[in-house]
């Protein structure tokens, strides 16, 4: 059984992940948008107006995704490009789909051995909230809330095996 | 130091931007900024462009970036050009295989302008 394999069988429920999470996505965004993340926040249901995914596969199989509302994905991109709400266009999926894509390497990167064993797939974003999300049998979801300039940020990883 | 002509390479149009914002905070007077979304974009930028820097995603379509250092040796635009890798990819073996392809630096993402001025400003020094 190679590292990565004796790491996922020994720690089944993975809620000791949660944190690395929440630390993956602070980072992100401290360095790139400039902003501390507070919370955690309850569960608070959040209008899923954009989601942006990432898949992990080799040594963790699973998807990682960040959702939000339209405003807060817009607010996000204007912090990362450092330009004016107003100037904002189309370029909001592209901006979320970096951050998905960011939290993503920064977490497998913390978890020992598992950064040269994991990839990740290009983000998918997804505008709308008409849409359900089916993952395999058996699947673990870990959850994180937490708030961008007061507003709610839902960060998932749906572990997969 | 001169001023540079760069070209920064990642499927991201917004990390494009991102990249080329740290480089000016990093205090390097950019007199062109080149961009190309994928290697094989950015191999033809380099058929007709001459450039000071690349600065390179690796996972990318059509051809990724390591794909695309090693395509390098056989540009004659881009003979001594220095490449950074700034990736997601960032676990030691990553590293090694970019190194082991030509690149000559690697930021892992996220990454903070000051770092960005870490990496390029000693191989712009050295060209």
């Amino acid at each position: 059984m190679n590292p990565v394999s004796a790491l996922l069988t020994a720690n089944s429920s993975h809620k000791d992940w949660i944190p690395l999470i929440e630390v993956a996505a602070r980072e992100v965004f401290e360095l790139m948008l400039g902003c501390q993340l507070t919370g955690p926040t309850s569960a608070e249901a959040i209008p899923p107006d954009i989601t942006a995914m990432v898949g992990l596969t080799g040594g963790l199989c699973g998807v990682l995704s960040v959702c939000c509302d339209e405003k807060t994905a817009v607010l996000m991109t204007s912090k990362m490009l450092g330009v004016p709400l107003d100037k904002i266009g189309p370029e909001v999926s592209d901006a979320l789909g970096e951050v998905c894509n960011m939290v993503a390497g920064n977490f497998k990167n913390k978890i020992p051995g598992l950064g040269d064993g994991c990839q990740l797939s290009p983000p998918t974003v997804i505008t709308g909230s008409e849409y359900d999300l089916h993952f395999p049998a058996g699947s673990l979801g870990l959850d994180v809330r937490l708030l961008f300039e007061g507003m709610p940020i839902a960060i998932s990883l749906q572990i997969h095996s | 130091m001169d001023s540079v002509r760069a070209l920064i390479v990642d499927d991201s149009s917004v990390m494009r931007k991102i990249v080329e914002r740290c480089l000016r905070q990093a205090g390097i007077d950019l007199k062109q900024v080149l961009e190309a979304g994928n290697g094989t974009e950015a191999l033809s930028v380099l058929k007709t462009d001459v450039v000071d820097l690349i600065l390179c995603d690796i996972n990318m379509p059509v051809m990724d970036g390591l794909e695309f250092v090693k395509q390098l040796s056989g540009v004659a635009n881009a003979k001594g050009v220095p490449v950074v890798m700034i990736t997601t990819e960032g676990s030691e073996a990553h590293v090694v295989q970019a190194i082991s392809c030509g690149a000559r630096g690697y930021i892992r993402k996220p990454f903070t302008a000051e770092q960005v001025k870490e990496h390029v400003i000693p191989l712009l020094a050295a060209k």
